[in-house]
């Protein structure tokens, strides 16, 4: 589903060239879970925001679902995000102005659908994660939890094939983290949805079906 | 789409109250200054009660005349010498009308003094302009001829000085001590059309300026021309040019004579700018595009600074907006439509405020008969206004917007 090749990623300013990722090479199966870990500034952000097309590898290729982005201008990378990937990130990136269903409607603006095409999927998706009952909402009167199931829900309500998370459960207890963690799961398991998810605990890595360890942009294990 | 636009637009405008509030305030306050002053330039440029038949008429307001051996300068209206005789002789004119500044005089009404601005004109004057008369009829060539004490009044001074009575034709109205027959009351005219406006008309050969010996060029009037069609305009003008050309300098400190039959607009400026041949028309239209352009940048300049710092306070929803598929074209369309609804809705309040300083400019009657609306011109044009304050002040800051890194964008907190 994913096929990273000698990727790598150099940052320079004007006196030090600093090498975030140095040749990784990783395949991910479609419908597989696989979960990053390493200590901080090893590279896994940059390696999913990479694998997301929010940034590009400075050398190597990637190519997700058998096509090569590298070519594709802002308009068609914006397009190809919008229909392949789902985002869920640490601190939860919610729009504070809008309530909970216009945030999860949200990646269904940018497609071909009618108002109530988006409020009828977005109801589904915030039925999977259980907030169906707090669609009115605004953000900032959720808990992190909540927060968080939000915008599992804002993730998935495009059908994307694939879910980039960020440290999903980095901010929550762990309670909350395994509820979260539960969805993700669970949408692994149901809908087949190919899962990358960087955390720093290993207790949620050891649930999910492969591990990937990075260590000062290099790829360990 | 839109309609989520609108939300986010309003949410965002209410979550800052104070920026909005500056920039609500600064594009209000810009247009109703504009406004008002859109609506005062039309209502002196383009009001033609009385002169109805404005584009078919030339008006020689001023002259000047020029030393330019030891400097001397001098500029002011004609005699009326200057104007019988020379724009007097005007071939291809059909009428002329001739008329003073108007002069002030008082009178006493219930032992209370009423200033009556004093005007006099020819018999021409009441063809040429298309007063209202409310009642009675202009002064006749006959009466002028024969320096009748006659008089038309306006409605103001017929309400002032004699109370609210149907008819005053015939009874006299007393000025400066000497009594005046009133033959007619006409609608008022505001002081802004400054050529026609008087509260009492009277012949010319009444003046006190002696305008039988002043055979001098200065004096205290000016002309109307009028043409039998507006093609005939160039014709008089280039006719009334040759006559002044050929005027004999009599006085030896001058030796140059500037007067013009000019269209309304020009003839107007000309009286306050004019230098030599040189109307300053040019000059009004520059100084007004620079003030108009100054005028405007400064809220656009506000409200790009404000947009701007909102940049950063809106990162995080920049970045995910373009990590679920926004490209950077949407959300510059996004951030413009947002500007705009910002904007028309200081427009909207601009109008509001308009109309209230209209009617208090109006009401207050600081000056007389001048009715200030607001017509379509100034509402269009002011719309327009809201729509360039819009893309002016939202373009550049949507693209920085639109520039940002996702990355960078959804690491700022």
């Amino acid at each position: 589903m994913i096929r990273l090749q000698n990727i790598e990623k150099v940052y320079r300013t004007d006196t030090i060239q600093t090498l975030a990722l140095n040749s990784i090479n990783l395949d991910i199966e479609k419908g597989e879970f696989l979960s990053i870990m390493g200590p901080s500034g090893c590279g896994k952000s940059t390696l999913l925001n990479i694998m997301g097309l929010l940034d590009a590898p400075s050398k190597g290729s990637i190519t997700i679902d058998s096509q090569d982005t590298a070519s594709y201008s802002d308009k068609q990378l914006a397009r190809f995000r919008n229909k392949k990937l789902g985002f869920i990130f640490q601190s939860y990136h919610l729009i504070n102005d809008l309530q909970v269903l216009d945030n999860v409607e949200l990646p269904l603006l940018y497609r071909d659908t009618t108002a109530k095409e988006r409020r009828a999927l977005a109801t589904e998706a915030l039925e999977k994660v259980g907030l169906s009952n707090r669609i009115k909402h605004f953000p900032t009167q959720l808990s992190g939890g909540q927060r968080q199931r939000v915008a599992i829900a804002r993730a998935i309500v495009g059908k994307p094939e694939i879910i980039l998370a960020d440290e999903p459960t980095g901010n929550l207890d762990s309670a909350m983290g395994n509820e979260i963690m539960d969805i993700l799961l669970q949408l692994n398991r149901t809908d087949g949805t190919t899962i990358v998810m960087v955390t720093h605990d290993q207790y949620m890595a050891q649930k999910t079906h492969r591990l990937v360890r990075l260590f000062d942009g290099s790829q360990v294990q | 789409m839109l309609k989520n636009y609108f939300k986010i637009a309003i949410a965002v405008l209410r979550r800052r109250k104070f920026f909005t509030f500056i920039s609500l305030f600064g594009i209000s306050f810009t247009l109703t200054v504009l406004m008002v002053l859109a609506a005062f330039i039309d209502r002196v440029g383009n009001s033609n009660y009385p002169d109805k038949k404005r584009d078919r008429s030339l008006y020689i307001l001023s002259m000047e005349m020029q030393g330019t051996k030891n400097g001397y300068y001098n500029r002011g209206p004609h005699s009326f010498y200057f104007l019988e005789h020379y724009a007097g002789s005007l071939k291809s004119a059909e009428k002329i009308a001739i008329s003073s500044m108007f002069d002030y005089s008082s009178t006493y009404v219930n032992n209370k003094k009423v200033a009556i601005n004093q005007k006099y004109t020819n018999a021409a004057y009441w063809q040429v302009l298309d007063y209202d008369f409310l009642e009675g009829k202009p002064f006749t060539p006959q009466q002028v001829a024969n320096a009748e004490r006659v008089a038309v009044i306006s409605e103001d001074t017929k309400t002032a000085y004699f109370g609210n009575i149907p008819s005053v034709v015939g009874k006299y109205i007393e000025a400066d001590d000497i009594k005046y027959r009133v033959t007619g009351v006409v609608k008022n005219v505001p002081i802004t059309q400054i050529m026609m406006y008087g509260d009492m008309y009277l012949p010319y050969t009444l003046s006190k300026g002696d305008y039988k010996t002043n055979k001098g060029f200065n004096g205290n009037f000016s002309a109307i021309v009028l043409a039998k069609s507006a093609a005939d305009l160039p014709k008089i003008k280039k006719e009334y040019a040759g006559i002044v050309a050929r005027i004999p300098i009599t006085d030896k400190d001058y030796d140059h004579i500037y007067s013009f039959a000019d269209t309304y607009f020009v003839g107007l400026v000309r009286t306050i700018l004019g230098n030599g041949n040189n109307s300053g028309v040019g000059k009004v239209i520059t100084g007004l595009g620079i003030f108009v352009f100054l005028f405007m940048l400064l809220p656009t300049i506000n409200l790009v600074n404000i947009n701007i710092t909102r940049i950063m306070e809106r990162s995080s929803e920049i970045g995910v907006r373009k990590a679920f598929g926004a490209s950077s074209r949407t959300l510059v369309y996004q951030f413009i439509v947002e500007n705009i609804i910002l904007t028309l809705l200081g427009g909207l309040i601009g109008i509001v405020l308009t109309l209230v300083v209209m009617s208090l400019i109006n009401n207050a009657g600081l000056i007389a008969n001048l009715n200030l609306t607001i017509n379509y011109t100034v509402l269009a044009c002011s719309l327009l206004a809201c729509l360039v304050f819009g893309l002016l002040s939202g373009v550049y800051p949507a693209w920085r917007m639109s520039r940002l890194n996702v990355v960078n964008a959804l690491k700022a907190k």
